[in-house]
This record gives structure tokens, C-alpha cells and sequence, in this order.
């Protein structure tokens, strides 16, 4: 077995330090070294989308990305999308619009809604089904969940304009 | 829609924001795999690389010897579990087929059959050591689908299974090993007589493939055998009363030393009831005295839990010339999988459920095959039947050139209709789902353009009963902690605390609902057979009412009277004099008027009314490459009274949508040695937001008369209809008729060649 490294990254704004296997993923290393079981593991091949965190500003899927590749980077994830003790827009959306059932793959989605909505602030429906299409739900049928990001993005395109 | 007048309620049919909602959109929720326990090691398992086969040789020493490993079980360290059936609270199960299910005896009937598995330091560690099993097998021809395996020239799974309902001649035996583990049988009228006298008659024969509940949370176990000889498992469960059960006859313990504690649960759909991990973990556990979390890969989830049958059926209608059905008549053979226990009986109950039909006879078989155990998924055997029956009758009111929707209004099963297999409808909303589809804008369009099509189909369920226990405890502040005992899969825990709130007149906001453990509220059936809402909702109404006859009792001291004085009215007492205490008043004074308050509720009726849906669906089908699209869907079901209408609408939206998914997609591909081929979420296609439309639901309420606010279950009548209602949607846009399931491009493409020959 290969040594552990020490691997230096930002995780939602916080310097953080961890020891990592070179095998393991960023994934496990969230959830099984910090702790951090707020990103799911839906599949461990990328092909659900549940354990979506953002890298630099991106989507990963963090069961495809090792754990020293998070070296020198920004991390984002579920535990740091909420400032402080109040939800941001995606969260109240999903919340209030029951854009979810066993909630699951919930952060997955969340994460990935932020990330587009930094870069796409008004998405049109066939938008966001793109953009989320990597993205699994097995409860909603997707239905309350697409009318959550638009919520959402009409929210956030509210609060500009104050 | 509603169709009687409403009684006017304060919280049902609002939309409160859901009390588990805040963890579940910031990542706290704890699910069953994110448990981190003080000395926990990981497991991982060694499973069949072959579909069918002896086990020869099975040595774990090179395993057992890898520095960091702390435990290694084969079946060879359980209990022995002898010839005997168990009540499971889901009907009773053969306990050596469950075991040999469990970790393989000296067979492996699948790919991917559990084998042996070890706990170690670190999960690479567990899975380095899987790798050193050793492990020979004589390898024997598999057998895949239910009318190969019922040849008496089949492969036999299973030694000790014979054929249930036996009759002489028929397929199955009744003294020698086959794969018919049953036989299904009922009739009523005079078939031949229908037949004879019917105007036009319809026979088709139905392929479906066996499909999976996709629930994104695999299955997980974490298990504490403490030194005292009691066993905790933490994990994700549609019900902890039989997961501890089964646990505790596998591992032949006293049921009360096994402790249950759910976890969030990331989706079931009918797959998470059976038992596989928390055994296996218990074990491990016990050997090497430490916590075990054992959690499966998606590979695994996909190759050796769930799926739900595929299935071979031939419906027979007969109907008169305005359309009324006069005889009908069913085969059907649904694969088990290893073990017998598909869904056949209800499969049958329900393919001609949704109608009113004189003359009909059913026969269904239940058959082992090289796959893994079926479990249920959303209405167990159903969608399967609906898929039948319900493209037939679309041929037949083609024939007739009928209205989709008037032939099924002529024929609708009503209040006092006899089912197939017996029992009369109480109060149903048939008709009235059919109605809400043909009176809908989305009926009423025009749908132009080249290769569309418009199809409809509807579908049923039962909807169980069975026992539920709720206890609330009153707080000083006038709040409610209301303890239940089942796990919430999409809502629930709101959904109940409503019907309690709505019953002492307080907001659903001051109700605090907790999912607990096993030691900590009575027994609780599963989450399942859309039987929360109704029943676990009745028990909570029971504890409310409880509450409610203790606080009159209360003010009664209080005003220094006799309990017949007091009246409890809309959240407050009230005295014959005039007085009268809010809930809160009355809770603050509490202590001083003879301590806490604490209500229980119990239900434990076996049937609810049953449940109907009708969906509605617009496609398109590329004529160049065989791919459907879905241009709109409306979902219309009768759901009693609606508690929560977005998670009514949530639970037809979904079901609709894993409809869709079975009807277009999903499939699993075994190659000719009985490989599951496509073990992935990339190669087991599930429906993705980009494949599917807005789903509308139209929430028909017509009241259930066995629930005091009318509920009718939900979650389980919206998967029935997709399949039939896109066939006939295809049927509609190129003129073929499908008859197999998934119909995927190439084989819509086949047909569309052939329609061009």
C-alpha cells in the first residue's frame, strides 16, 4: 500500500488538511475522513450524480475525482451551502416545493443547481432538464424538482434587483 | 376534484413544509450508510460469478490471514434454520430460502448470489480479502425465464420446492424438485358461454422484462452484537419491525434482543423490506467484537436485490357490440426468481380488477428462475397485468371504433362490483379517474403532427391495512412529540402529523414527529402497500383522540367538575358553564392537574378501499430510429381524501415516471450464461429529468369510507398504468401494436419493419 499524503485544500471557505491514501476518492475522503456525510454515494461510477460537489465553481462527481486531486482547490458541498443557519434560494425552493421524497439524492441536485445557476441565473425548462439530466431521482419523476430550480432562479433574480 | 362535498378541515389539504425537510436540504439527515460508530470496521461480501452452480470448495484461511482483518462468515457459521415457515408480517417465508438467499448454502442460484464476507480495518482492506477467498464451482446451466423453466426439462433450482396448487397434468409437480413453486386459480360465471355470445373477441400473449426499483440508496447494515448478547442494527428499512424479525430468526435469537434503529431512508419502493445485510453484519460483529457497517455497491444492489418480475402473459376479452365486457380470460407466469414468492397472486388479483366482468377465469404460476429474488415493487404484479389487459381492451374499442375512455366508463368496476377473485367493492373511484381523464385539457386537445399519438390506460391497487402504533406525548408548551414507528420514505412523518393535528384543532407545526426505534414504540408494519397515510394516519388519529378524552378529564379537575361537563372543541375545552382553556392553556397547567399527558393510538385493519388511476399520455416516435418520445402526461387517481396534495401529487408524479421508465427503457440483460450485463445506472436505463415532461396530477377525492378523514393510500396505483397507456399511445402514432416490455428503439424498430413489409 501505497503512503499517505497530506493533501492541502479549501472546503466551503475553510483551510483543511487531510491524509489521504492515493487510492481513495474524494468521496470517501468527505464522508469517511472528515466526516462530511452530507454527499451521498449513490453509485461509486458517476453515473447518478448524487455525490455532486462543486471544484473550483465545477460539478464533480466526487466518486470519480481521487482525494489528491482536491490539493490546491476550492471545494464546495452540501454542508456549505446554507449561510449560517439561514437556507439559500435553491434549499428554501426544494424545501417549500417538495422537490423531494426520501431526499437522497437531494445535495446532489442542490449542488448541481447552484452550479448552474452561477452561471446561468435564468435557465429555460429544457436548461435546467439538461443540465440536471445527470442527476438521478427514482421518487419525484422530476416534476417538482425542475419547478424548484426555476423558483429558485426567479428568487435569486429577485434578490439582485433590490 | 372532489366528489362529495368536503368537510371544511384546518390542516388536511394544506401544504406545511415537511418536519424532516430542513436536514434532508442541507445534508444532516442521516441515512443508513452514514453512521460512524467507535471501533467500526467495514465489510465488504464475495458474490456468485455465475448465474447457477455447485459450490465445491470454499476456503476463507488466506482471507482470514490478510493483516487487518477482523472477521470472515460463510452460511457455515448460522444457525441451522430446519424445514419451517415464518410470519413475516408480509405473509409467511420459507426461513431456508431466506437464509440460503442471505449467504449461499451449497448452491448459487444467480449472479451475484452472496456468498461469504469479511469486516476489516478499512473497506479496500475487506474487499483486498474478498479477493483472497478461494472458491470452486461446478457450474450448471441456468435458467432464465418462467416458460423455459417450466418444462420439465429445466434446470431445477431448488430440490425441496413443489408445486403449491398442483393439478394433475398441469404444469409444475406435486412429489418431484421443479421451478413451479404455485399455482393461482379462480373463475366466476361461464366463460365458454361469454365467448360464444361475444360480438368480438381479442387475444393477445405479453412479454415483460424484469425490472428493478432503482431506490438511489443501496442497501446498508450496521450491526453492534454487544457482549451482553444484544444485537442493534442501524439502518435503512420500509420496516424495522420485520427487518428485526428476520434478523432475529436467521440468527435464531429472541426477537426482543435485536434492536432495530431506522435511518433516513433513501427510497425503497417495495425493495427495502426483506432482509439481506444486518445478519451478515450481526455475525460479523459477534466474531470479531466490534461494530460492523456493511453496505453494498450499486453493482451488487442491481445484481442481487430487488427486481420485480418479468413475466409472460396471454389475456383473452370478449365483449358484446356496444362494447361491455362479457368474458375474460388470463395466463400468467411470473418469475420468482431463486426462490419462490413473485408477486403471482396479486398479479392475477389485479388484471382484471379494474372492471365489471360476468363471465372471467384466472390462472397464474409462480417460477423459480436463475435471477435474483423478486421483491415487491409498487404494486407488486400489477403494472405487469395492467400492461395486458389494458392494450387489449384499446384493440377492442379500436374494433369498435369506441371512445378509449367510454369503454372503460361502460365497463368500470363500481361500489358492489365482484372482483375476479372475489371480494365486493366498498366505495371506489373508478369511473370518476376515467371521467377527470376525458373532461381534462390535456384529453380535449387537438394533438397534430406526423408520428403522434395519444393513449390511455388505467390501473389498480389494493391498498393494505395492517398495524400501526403512534404515541404522543403532550409538552407544557402545548406542543406534541409524536413518536411512530414508520420509516418515512416521502413525507409520512408530515402526512400523520397532520391528521393528528387536525384531530385536537392544533397547527401541524406544534406536532414534532419522530421516526423511532423498535424498543421504543409498538409494532409497526412496513411502509409499504400505500398503508402509512391511511393506517399509521388512524393510529395517530386514535392517540390524538386519547389525548383529547385525558385533557377533558384534566378540566374537569381543573374547573372542579365532572368530565361529562367538559366538552373538548376545537382545540380547546369547554365547560357547560361557559368557560373554556385553549389546548395551551390546559397543557401549561398540566402538573398541576395530575402530570403528563401521554395518548397512544393502535390500527389494525386488514383492507383499505383500493385504489385507481388513469393516466393520459402524448407521444412521438421517431420513425427513423424506434425512440419514443414523451410530449405530455396527466396522471388523474383517487386518492380518498388528499393530506398533503404536493405529496400526493409527488408520489403520481414519481410512480408515473418509474412507469415510463419500465414502459420505454428498463431492462435486465442477461447473456446466454445468465449474466447480468448491465449491472450500472449508465447501462439500467432510469428515466432522467431530461427524458420526461411535466407530469400533471389531478388528485380525485372520493372518500374512503374505512378512514375516519377518508384517505386512500396513493403511492402504488400511478406505476400501473404508464406502460399500457404508452403502447396504446404508439399504437395511436404508427399503427403497431406493442406487446413487449421495454419497448425500446430496436424493438419498436422491428415492428415498424415488419409493418413495412
Amino acid at each position: 500500500m501505497a503512503k499517505k499524503r497530506i493533501v492541502s485544500t479549501t472546503i466551503n471557505g475553510d483551510a483543511v488538511e487531510f491524509l489521504c491514501e492515493p487510492r481513495q476518492t474524494l468521496l470517501e475522503i468527505l464522508r469517511d475522513v472528515l466526516e462530511m456525510t452530507g454527499t451521498k454515494e449513490g453509485c461509486g461510477n458517476g453515473n447518478c450524480g448524487s455525490c455532486t460537489v462543486l471544484m473550483n465553481g465545477k460539478p464533480v462527481t466526487s466518486c470519480l475525482v481521487l482525494g489528491v486531486e482536491a490539493e490546491g482547490v476550492e471545494l464546495r458541498t452540501i454542508e456549505g451551502v446554507a449561510r449560517g443557519s439561514e437556507l439559500d434560494e435553491v434549499q428554501q425552493a426544494f424545501l417549500e416545493g417538495a422537490a423531494l421524497q426520501c431526499g437522497i439524492c437531494t445535495p446532489g441536485f442542490i449542488m448541481q443547481t447552484e452550479a448552474l445557476l452561477a452561471c446561468n441565473p435564468t435557465p429555460t425548462e429544457e436548461e435546467i432538464r439538461f443540465h440536471l439530466a445527470g442527476n438521478l431521482c427514482r421518487c419525484t419523476g422530476y416534476d417538482k424538482i425542475v419547478r424548484a430550480v426555476q423558483c429558485a432562479a426567479e428568487r435569486r433574480a429577485g434578490a439582485c434587483h433590490k | 376534484m372532489s366528489t362529495v362535498e368536503k368537510p371544511s378541515y384546518k390542516v388536511i389539504g394544506t401544504r406545511p413544509i415537511r418536519h424532516d425537510g430542513v436536514d434532508k436540504v442541507t445534508g444532516r439527515a442521516k441515512y443508513g450508510a452514514d453512521i460512524r460508530l467507535t471501533g467500526m470496521l467495514w465489510a465488504a461480501m464475495l458474490r456468485s460469478p455465475h448465474a447457477h452452480a455447485k459450490i465445491t470448495r470454499l476456503d476463507t484461511s488466506k482471507a482470514k490471514a490478510l493483516p487487518g482483518v477482523r472477521a470472515v462468515v460463510t452460511s457455515k457459521d448460522f444457525p441451522d434454520q430446519g424445514d419451517r415457515l415464518v410470519e413475516l408480517g408480509e405473509g409467511s417465508v420459507n426461513m431456508k430460502h431466506l437464509a440460503a438467499n442471505v449467504l449461499a448454502h451449497d448452491k448459487v442460484l444467480y449472479h451475484g448470489h452472496a456468498i461469504a464476507a469479511v469486516a476489516a480495518d478499512s473497506i479496500h482492506i475487506a474487499q483486498q480479502a474478498v479477493e483472497l477467498i478461494e472458491i470452486e464451482y461446478e457450474v450448471l446451466p441456468p435458467v432464465q425465464d418462467a416458460l423455459s423453466a417450466m418444462k420439465p426439462e429445466s434446470p431445477v433450482l431448488n430440490t425441496d420446492v413443489r408445486t403449491k396448487g398442483y393439478v394433475a397434468g398441469g404444469p409444475g409437480s406435486a412429489d418431484q424438485p421443479t421451478n413451479v413453486a404455485s399455482r393461482i386459480y379462480f373463475e366466476q360465471g361461464d366463460i365458454k358461454k361469454g365467448f360464444a355470445d361475444a360480438a368480438v373477441v381479442v387475444e393477445r400473449e405479453f412479454h415483460t422484462a424484469t425490472v428493478h426499483q432503482g431506490y438511489i440508496e443501496p442497501h446498508n447494515a450496521t450491526v453492534l452484537w454487544n457482549a451482553d448478547g444484544k444485537v442493534t442494527v442501524w439502518m435503512s428499512t420500509q420496516g424495522t419491525f420485520t427487518a428485526r424479525q428476520q434478523t432475529a430468526e436467521l440468527l435464531r435469537i429472541p426477537v426482543s434482543d435485536v434492536k432495530v434503529v431506522p435511518m433516513e431512508i433513501g427510497g425503497g419502493f417495495g425493495g427495502k423490506i426483506s432482509v439481506y445485510l444486518p445478519p451478515v453484519a450481526a455475525m460479523l460483529s459477534k466474531l470479531s467484537g466490534r461494530p460492523v457497517q456493511l453496505v453494498m455497491d450499486r453493482a451488487a444492489v442491481l445484481l442481487a436485490t430487488g427486481p420485480t418480475p418479468g413475466s409472460y402473459i396471454r389475456v383473452k376479452v370478449g365483449t358484446d357490440k356496444s362494447g361491455r365486457i362479457i368474458a375474460a380470460d388470463a395466463y400468467l407466469a411470473y418469475e420468482a426468481g431463486a426462490y419462490p414468492g413473485s408477486p403471482i397472486g396479486p398479479g392475477c388479483m389485479c388484471i382484471f380488477s379494474c372492471y365489471d366482468i360476468p363471465n372471467a377465469r384466472v390462472e397464474g404460476y409462480d417460477v423459480c428462475v436463475n435471477k435474483p429474488r423478486t421483491n415487491a415493487y409498487r404494486a407488486p404484479g400489477s403494472t405487469n397485468a395492467a400492461f395486458a389487459m389494458e392494450t387489449v381492451l384499446d384493440e377492442i374499442a379500436k374494433q369498435l371504433k369506441l371512445d378509449p375512455a367510454e369503454i372503460r366508463l361502460l365497463n368500470a368496476a363500481k361500489e358492489g362490483t365482484r372482483r375476479v377473485d372475489g371480494p365486493k367493492y366498498s366505495r371506489i373511484g373508478m369511473a370518476e379517474t376515467v371521467e377527470a381523464i376525458r373532461d381534462s385539457a390535456h384529453y380535449q386537445s387537438p394533438l397534430p403532427g406526423p408520428n403522434r399519438g395519444r393513449g390511455i390506460a388505467t390501473g389498480f391497487w389494493f391498498n393494505v391495512g395492517l398495524k400501526s402504533s403512534v404515541t404522543a406525548t403532550l409538552n407544557l408548551d402545548g406542543k406534541v412529540s409524536l413518536l411512530e414507528g414508520s420509516t418515512d420514505i416521502g413525507g409520512t412523518r408530515t402526512s400523520i402529523a397532520m391528521q393528528f393535528a387536525e384531530t385536537l384543532g392544533i397547527p401541524c407545526e406544534d406536532v414534532h414527529p419522530s421516526v423511532v426505534d423498535t424498543d421504543s414504540i409498538g409494532y409497526t408494519d412496513v411502509t409499504g402497500g400505500s398503508r402509512t397515510t391511511f393506517s399509521t394516519g388512524i393510529a395517530a388519529v386514535n392517540a390524538a383522540n386519547d389525548i383529547k378524552q385525558q385533557l377533558i378529564e384534566r378540566a374537569a379537575i381543573h374547573w372542579q367538575t365532572t368530565p361529562d361537563k367538559v366538552q373538548y372543541i376545537d382545540g380547546g375545552v369547554t365547560c357547560s358553564d361557559g368557560q373554556r382553556l385553549t389546548f395551551k392553556e390546559l397543557a401549561a397547567e398540566l402538573h398541576e392537574l395530575g402530570g403528563p399527558v401521554i395518548g397512544q393510538g393502535t390500527s389494525g385493519k386488514e383492507a383499505q378501499g383500493g385504489a385507481f388511476g388513469t393516466h393520459c399520455v402524448d407521444v412521438e416516435v421517431d420513425p427513423e430510429t424506434g425512440k419514443v418520445q414523451i410530449l405530455r402526461y396527466t396522471a388523474a387517481q383517487d386518492c380518498g381524501t388528499a393530506i398533503h396534495p404536493s405529496y400526493v401529487e409527488g408520489q403520481i408524479q414519481g410512480g408515473a415516471v418509474q412507469g415510463i421508465g419500465w414502459a420505454l427503457n428498463e431492462e435486465f440483460w442477461y447473456d446466454p450464461k445468465g449474466l447480468l450485463r448491465n449491472a450500472t445506472f449508465l447501462d439500467y436505463r432510469m428515466p432522467t429529468c431530461y427524458d420526461v415532461p411535466m407530469i400533471d396530477a389531478i388528485i380525485v377525492e372520493v372518500p374512503d369510507p374505512s378512514h375516519p378523514y377518508g384517505v386512500r393510500g396513493v403511492g402504488e396505483v400511478p406505476i400501473c398504468p404508464p406502460p399500457a397507456a404508452i403502447a396504446n399511445a404508439i399504437a395511436n402514432a404508427v399503427g403497431v401494436q406493442m406487446t413487449t416490455l421495454p419497448m425500446s428503439p430496436p424493438k419498436i424498430m422491428a415492428e415498424l419493419l415488419k409493418q413495412k413489409k
